[in-house]
């Protein structure tokens, strides 16, 4: 784990990357790795995440700013920007049923291929998944779904970077930590270790590549 | 009373001490507003909590302690909080005992369509699927019709939710169950004749011999 500017974290992010971001209509959300994703420019990024929050708030800034060319999320509602884009043609939504959207994350961050999910069975959430059978009841196949970057917000950071995170900030946060090939984490306090006890860490720190530096 | 409180005030009932109780936006919040002091839920907002309360006083807000709509909530004695795979493992794996979530069709078979009106709205289904697809105990909680239209209907028009049908349909008209495959008028509100009911309703209701009225009696600030 290494501590890291806000700039130098947000340079390693190249254009058309797939981020994991944090949050639940923008609570969890690290707003600072997102504010430098809009003021570097980024562009042609994919955004996995529960939402995109509301304009002006974490990840509706990208939605606004241009940065996102496709959003693998549950639900749109409370952003008219990334509604209207939707119709425009100038974003991808694919949106996902939320429990199954999690699973599929968790499933890559925990080496597996997929879940079995009830969730969406003759709906449209159907469309182009495989259905599967077990003991006479169907599933969907809900694929694993990785990404380059996971952005993180914590709670508390040990030097290390050991995760505590904050009640309802937690949401994707801890299964995103898991499920990225970098993961960037922006934490509201940093404390010595030992701080933190064993039995109250989240996230371990051989997940953590980057702190954000305070 | 009006409308939405007529409806949180019945579902209100359907709720028992110790449940695990997802609510939804909207009327659905305003269920736990007609929950007796001195009944334990467990409220889940499935952004990760269970224990969820009332909004706090002001100035008490914390922006890492919101509902599912963003909004600040406080938390009550014995309040979880836990990551989104949890609480939707929670949601679909039988934990959650009931679910209250607003409705814009159901049709006769208690199949429900409330996540997109397509061309119009699309915000995206969110837990709903996951809610109604793995609650124990699922109500609609919604107006009976809108723009004149009777939002129970033949067949659903709209994308459905999930190929489970509903539990229970509470409006400002009536309690309409699903418990014999096909929907079945249970109550009708106070003032309210069957023969109102029937004329609103678009879908063909089963109506047993007696239909008694919803009862607020027992209710604090029971309706005049």
């Amino acid at each position: 784990m290494k501590t890291v500017d806000v700039e130098d974290a947000v340079a390693m992010i190249p254009d058309g990357a797939s981020l994991m971001i944090g949050g639940f209509m923008g609570v969890g959300t690290p707003e600072r790795l997102i504010d430098e994703l809009a003021r570097q420019g980024k562009r042609g990024l994919t955004v996995i995440a529960n939402d995109t929050a509301t304009p002006g708030r974490g990840i509706g800034k990208l939605v606004t700013a241009g940065s996102v060319r496709k959003a693998i999320v549950s639900h749109i509602g409370l952003n008219p920007d990334t509604q209207r884009k939707l119709l425009a043609g100038e974003i991808e939504v694919e949106l996902v049923p939320q429990g199954s959207l999690v699973e599929r994350l968790r499933a890559a961050g925990h080496g597996l291929g997929g879940v079995l999910t009830p969730t969406g069975i003759g709906t449209a959430a159907e469309e182009g998944k495989r259905r599967i059978e077990v003991d006479g009841v169907p599933y969907l196949l809900e694929t694993a779904l990785g990404a380059d970057f996971a952005l993180v917000e914590a709670f508390l950071s040990d030097y290390y970077g050991n995760l505590v995170y904050a009640l309802t900030a937690r949401n994707f946060n801890p299964v995103i930590a898991m499920a990225a090939r970098t993961v960037i984490v922006d934490a509201a306090h940093i404390v010595p270790v030992g701080m933190i006890s064993p039995d109250h860490v989240v996230t371990p720190a051989v997940l953590v590549d980057y702190l954000l530096a305070h | 009373m009006d409308a939405p409180t007529l409806i949180a005030r019945r579902i209100a009932q359907e709720l028992r001490p110790g449940m695990l109780a997802n609510l939804g936006v909207g009327i659905p919040t305003r269920v736990a507003n007609y929950v007796p002091n001195d009944m334990h839920i467990y409220f889940q907002s499935e952004n990760g909590l269970i224990g969820t309360g009332p909004i706090p006083q002001e100035g008490m807000a914390q922006a890492y302690l919101t509902d599912a709509a963003g909004q600040p909530v406080s938390a009550l004695p014995g309040a979880a909080t836990f990551d989104s795979a949890i609480s939707f493992g929670l949601i679909r794996g039988g934990h959650l005992d009931l679910t209250v979530l607003g409705g814009l069709q159901v049709d006769q078979n208690g199949l429900l369509a409330n996540w997109t009106i397509p061309g119009k709205m699309v915000p995206g289904m969110g837990g709903a699927m996951d809610l109604v697809t793995g609650a124990r105990r699922v109500i609609v909680a919604m107006q009976h019709s809108a723009k004149g239209k009777s939002k129970i209907v033949r067949r659903c028009s709209l994308p459905l939710t999930s190929l489970r049908p509903v539990d229970l349909v509470v409006t400002e008209l009536a309690v309409i169950g699903f418990a014999g495959g096909h929907a079945t008028l249970l109550e009708t509100a106070p003032g309210v004749t069957v023969q109102d009911v029937l004329a609103a309703t678009e879908a063909e209701l089963v109506v047993p011999d007696r239909v008694p009225q919803m009862n607020f009696a027992d209710a604090e600030g029971a309706p005049s």
